[in-house]
């Protein structure tokens, strides 16, 4: 009769046990995905800026056709490559980010387009926006480490490789060759 | 894990908070003793009235601080800028919902964040703050109000201040009484036996009285610099660039304004103590907030990267001696965070203090209802709402504008 009951309470304690950590495995794989949600919001919003922004300079530094057509494209690649995964994404992002930089900088050259009250606007949204960017970014990846810890340490590793959690993907700045390095290594 | 709170300081202020409870209870129960000769019933009054205030901060709580401090909301298109500094700030935090943005129309340089739970909080700035800060320092100032909300300080910190009020209120309340009924010559002296006992009674419970609202200030005080500290912390963490907030804290040091519109209950939720005096000391319990040299000295020790560790060994090498500000488990599983350089500046050009200062006097003229109109010799009218005349002539070139 006791021995019946031992059973029974260690039946409850590992079902508690599972429930607890399965819930936080789910909250947690939650808060990721809503953090990548986030970033897309911002990228998103970054693509509707352009086309708005190379107008603007448009009227002012025609001459910089090549600076501006790069912009373009890599905005139409960017434009692309949403839906096509972690990696893909950020490598086309990260183009885009480097022609844009090199727009405003050219734009230093032009006085009158730097006095413009649109141009000062759009450019205000647009720093914003990468900041917000670099931002999710860093919220994403910061719940990709939480979530992959909670994963990968014991005891909450049972119940997730029980019920199928997988590892979630970091987004990165860095060069390819950075990528390939395992970024999971300071866990323990 | 870091985003999750952070639960020994946590437990910290619980057990504080534990404290002040119990001084709340022990005034009751004294107050019962000495009116209705029933500790019990002075007890319930007392947690009665406790709640009733715990009700009213609830619900109006936001509004009535907001309210005291003439806080005026605004919009995206009010200041870009600002709004989307918060917006960045509400990112790097992961709130989930947008705080609402106040402006404070005064030259004091200050912020404060309040609302009841992290879904339903908004931030204030002071326009003084507004002209002086650049966009890097605006943004350590935002994350470390964000921070408060994220960390449920506002709540922790209301909760403790109605408890607070409550302990002075009553206790004041009840010295008064019991002086007059004194005065009046002894009250009740004929009930019953033992009167010495009850003098013995009535003399601990008026010593009580008259340190309880200092013990409780003290409490309370003890609070709020830890939630300091732990929402700097957290501002570096989110904006990944210790310096902005360090130097932002700078210039409000620097500063010689008070803010007029707060007062003693409100002052914790302020980035700084609105009522900060010159050279006080390091360690003075009576004071709300840590010193602000030594906030920035922590800040500018953090040289290896954002996380709370770093955030802590810099705080431990400022102090000298041991002692954690930031528990162990919130600095686990985390690894190292690595800084951002500073805003580029030039690239993005980023507005001047003159420009800045321009911004926020229009915003202030337009929040209070002024109209602008331009003058072609250059000079700017204000016209104020309440002005029936039609025409308006320009003080400076004689030019007569229709309204």
């Amino acid at each position: 009769m006791i021995a019946l009951w031992v059973v029974l309470g260690l039946i409850v304690v590992l079902g508690i046990f599972f429930v607890l950590n399965y819930n936080s495995l789910v909250a947690l794989r939650n808060q990721m995905r809503n953090a990548w949600a986030q970033i897309d919001v911002q990228l998103k919003r970054r693509h509707d800026l352009i086309p708005n922004l190379v107008e603007t300079v448009k009227g002012y530094a025609a001459y910089e056709r090549e600076t501006l057509e790069a912009v373009t494209n890599a905005r139409n690649l960017a434009v692309g490559a949403v839906g096509k995964g972690v990696g893909a994404q950020s490598q086309a992002e990260m183009q885009l980010s480097g022609a844009l930089s090199k727009l405003l900088a050219v734009v230093e050259n032009y006085p009158d387009l730097k006095a413009n009250q649109n141009f000062l606007a759009l450019q205000e949204e647009l720093t914003s926006t990468e900041n917000k960017i670099s931002f999710s970014r860093q919220y994403y990846n910061d719940s990709v480490l939480g979530y992959n810890n909670k994963t990968q340490m014991f005891p909450s590793n049972i119940v997730a490789s029980m019920t199928g959690f997988k590892q979630g993907e970091f987004f990165e700045v860095e060069s390819e060759a950075e990528r390939a390095v395992p970024k999971v290594s300071f866990t323990q | 894990m870091m985003w999750q709170q952070i639960k020994s300081n946590q437990m910290r202020s619980a057990v504080l908070v534990a404290g002040m409870l119990a001084l709340l209870a022990l005034i009751g129960y004294f107050i019962g003793l000495a009116f209705f000769d029933n500790g019990v019933a002075g007890l319930v009054i007392a947690i009665i009235i406790w709640m009733v205030m715990n009700l009213v901060a609830y619900f109006q709580g936001d509004g009535i601080l907001l309210g005291l401090a003439k806080a005026r909301k605004i919009e995206k298109e009010d200041h870009p800028r600002l709004y989307n500094v918060v917006e960045e700030m509400k990112i790097a935090s992961g709130l989930e919902n947008m705080p609402d943005i106040y402006i404070i129309d005064d030259p004091a340089l200050n912020a404060f964040a309040t609302g009841r739970d992290p879904k339903r909080a908004s931030v204030a700035i002071t326009s003084g703050l507004l002209q002086k800060l650049n966009r890097d320092e605006l943004q350590g100032v935002i994350a470390h109000e964000m921070a408060h909300i994220k960390n449920r300080d506002v709540m922790l910190m209301t909760f403790c201040s109605i408890l607070l009020g409550t302990i002075v209120i009553l206790s004041w309340y009840a010295t008064h009484l019991l002086f007059f009924s004194s005065m009046t010559g002894g009250r009740r002296s004929s009930s019953g036996g033992g009167g010495g006992a009850q003098l013995i009674i009535l003399a601990v419970g008026l010593l009580l009285m008259i340190l309880a609202p200092i013990f409780a200030q003290l409490i309370y005080f003890a609070v709020s610099r830890k939630r300091e500290y732990l929402a700097d912390a957290s501002g570096a963490l989110y904006t990944r660039y210790p310096e902005g907030l360090a130097s932002a804290l700078e210039k409000i040091g620097a500063s010689t304004y008070e803010l007029k519109s707060a007062n003693k209950a409100t002052a914790p939720m302020y980035i700084s103590n609105p009522f900060r005096k010159k050279g006080m000391a390091a360690s003075d319990l009576s004071s709300t907030h840590p010193p602000l040299s030594e906030r920035i000295r922590i800040l500018r020790s953090m040289a290896g990267g954002a996380s709370f560790a770093e955030y802590d060994a810099a705080y431990m090498k400022v102090h000298g001696k041991g002692g954690h500000v930031i528990s162990e488990n919130a600095m686990a599983g985390v690894g190292a965070v690595g800084l951002r350089p500073a805003s580029s500046e030039g690239a993005l050009a980023e507005p001047t203090k003159v420009e800045r200062t321009r911004e926020v006097s229009d915003l202030m003229w337009r929040k209070n209802e002024y109209r602008t109109i331009d003058c072609d010799c250059g000079t700017r009218l204000r016209i104020p709402p309440k002005m029936k005349a039609t025409k308006v002539r320009c003080p400076h070139c004689g030019r007569i504008h229709q309204l």
